[in-house]
């Protein structure tokens, strides 16, 4: 099981973001709990300066803007 | 020889870049071949209409029909060659790039920065937070915000395709002064105990995000990219633009508009300032207003200060920065800044009529 964090306000992006890293999850079978960080404080203490980021087990992938799908996949795939 | 090898991407992925590279070049070639015949076009859609020729609808109509296409395509480029530039800079590098720059200097590479770096306000929080937590000092930060939304690459493409090179690089350095000059103020000022409280806790080091080498091809993509998520987000704004741009130079009389916005009162620069405050626009919108004020005999400073209290000061954008901003500091972050524009607005006024 792998923990994701899609970090942003809740624009509609970050929507997106964490639809993608679900929809990609979903593809790879690989079992995924995606949770949602809207809170300033806690984003900011990531050390991202741009949303949505993405923090897959404690690491951060991504910051700003929609990731690419073969990022995504990679990310995943990883162990 | 063999790290060359190792190095080149695989044949299938060149294939695909050159086709992509391709697409670029004939799309580009296209756009051209539209774009020259826009004028003659739209002669000849007004004409078609049961209008009065010379009546004020005539003008009106004629404004709309051949600037929204043009603005539409001339958008459409500069997004393109911009998300191209932009994909060289990110937030978190400007962030690395500004922190334990000193006052002074750091407000003018901030200012330079918010140029390129892209900025969408629904992310000014976490970056004005991420900004302060790494050390960016807080005049800096504010050169930055307000260097960003006001003089972003799309507002000077399409100042410089619509209106000319001279205004788009008066309206630059103008921009330039007014962030450099605010940002150095508010720094001066020292008031970072105006901050809300829980800024001043955050404790971030920098994410250590993977670099990635961008091809060709993945800037041309960021290009398409940019202008698919602009256009998405700005085509309103542009419409309702030209719309009121349309309007002014249809029916409003030349001898009124140069009469109030014209270089001879002392109170048209604050009158445009505070009128612009409220109005919330994107940069690209404004434009086409710019555009029709200038033709009626407008005075450029007056109407640049317009365009900078239009984008750099909006009702939203201080609503989100009250999250991270205390009301006091959010006071003098207006009342500064509008300070920066009037004396910008006076002074070209002053020497160019």
């Amino acid at each position: 099981m792998k923990n994701v964090k899609v970090l942003g306000p809740g624009c509609k992006r970050c929507v997106a973001t964490a639809g993608m890293v679900q929809a990609q999850a979903d593809k790879l079978g690989v079992p995924v709990n995606i949770e949602k960080v809207t809170d300033y404080a806690a984003i900011a203490g990531y050390g991202i300066v741009s949303t949505p980021g993405i923090v897959i087990d404690g690491k951060v992938v991504h910051a700003g803007g929609l990731p690419k799908v073969e990022d995504l996949a990679k990310w995943l795939a990883a162990a | 020889m063999t790290t060359s090898t190792l190095i080149s991407p695989p044949p299938n992925q060149v294939l695909g870049n050159a086709k992509l590279i391709g697409v670029a070049v004939a799309g580009l070639i296209a756009w051209f071949a539209v774009y020259w015949q826009l004028e003659p076009f739209s002669n000849w859609a007004v004409a078609q209409m049961p209008i009065t020729p010379g009546s004020h609808l005539e003008e009106a109509a004629s404004f709309f029909i051949f600037d929204t296409p043009k603005v539409l395509m001339l958008l459409a480029l500069v997004v393109f060659a911009m998300g191209m530039v932009r994909s060289f800079f990110s937030p978190e590098r400007t962030r690395s790039f500004l922190a334990g720059k000193r006052e002074g200097l750091g407000n003018v590479a901030a200012a330079s920065l918010g140029i390129f770096t892209p900025f969408c306000s629904c992310s000014a929080v976490p970056l004005f937070v991420g900004f302060v937590s790494a050390g960016v000092p807080l005049g800096v930060t504010f050169s930055f915000l307000i260097a960003s939304p006001m003089i972003n690459e799309v507002a000077l493409g399409l100042l410089f395709a619509l209106v000319g090179w001279k205004v788009a690089l008066t309206y630059l350095s103008f921009g330039l002064a007014v962030s450099i000059f605010a940002g150095w103020v508010i720094g001066r000022l020292h008031l970072e105990s105006w901050l809300e409280q829980w800024v001043l806790d955050v404790r971030s080091g920098s994410a250590d995000l993977p670099t990635e080498r961008l091809t060709i091809a993945d800037r041309i993509h960021a290009g398409i990219e940019a202008v698919r998520d602009i256009f998405g987000r700005v085509w309103v704004w542009i419409i309702v633009g030209i719309a009121v741009g349309a309007f002014i130079h249809g029916y409003v009389p030349a001898e009124m508009l140069s009469g109030i916005m014209g270089g001879n009162h002392w109170w048209s620069v604050p009158a445009a300032v505070l009128i612009g405050i409220p109005i919330y626009s994107n940069a690209a919108g404004i434009i086409p207003v710019v555009e029709a004020l200038l033709g009626k005999g407008a005075a450029l400073g007056t109407v640049l200060a317009f365009m900078m209290a239009v984008t750099a000061l909006s009702a939203p954008e201080m609503i989100i920065l009250r999250k991270v901003l205390t009301a006091r500091l959010i006071a003098v972050f207006i009342g500064v800044v509008t300070v920066g524009i009037m004396a910008v607005g006076f002074l070209f006024n002053a020497l160019f009529t």
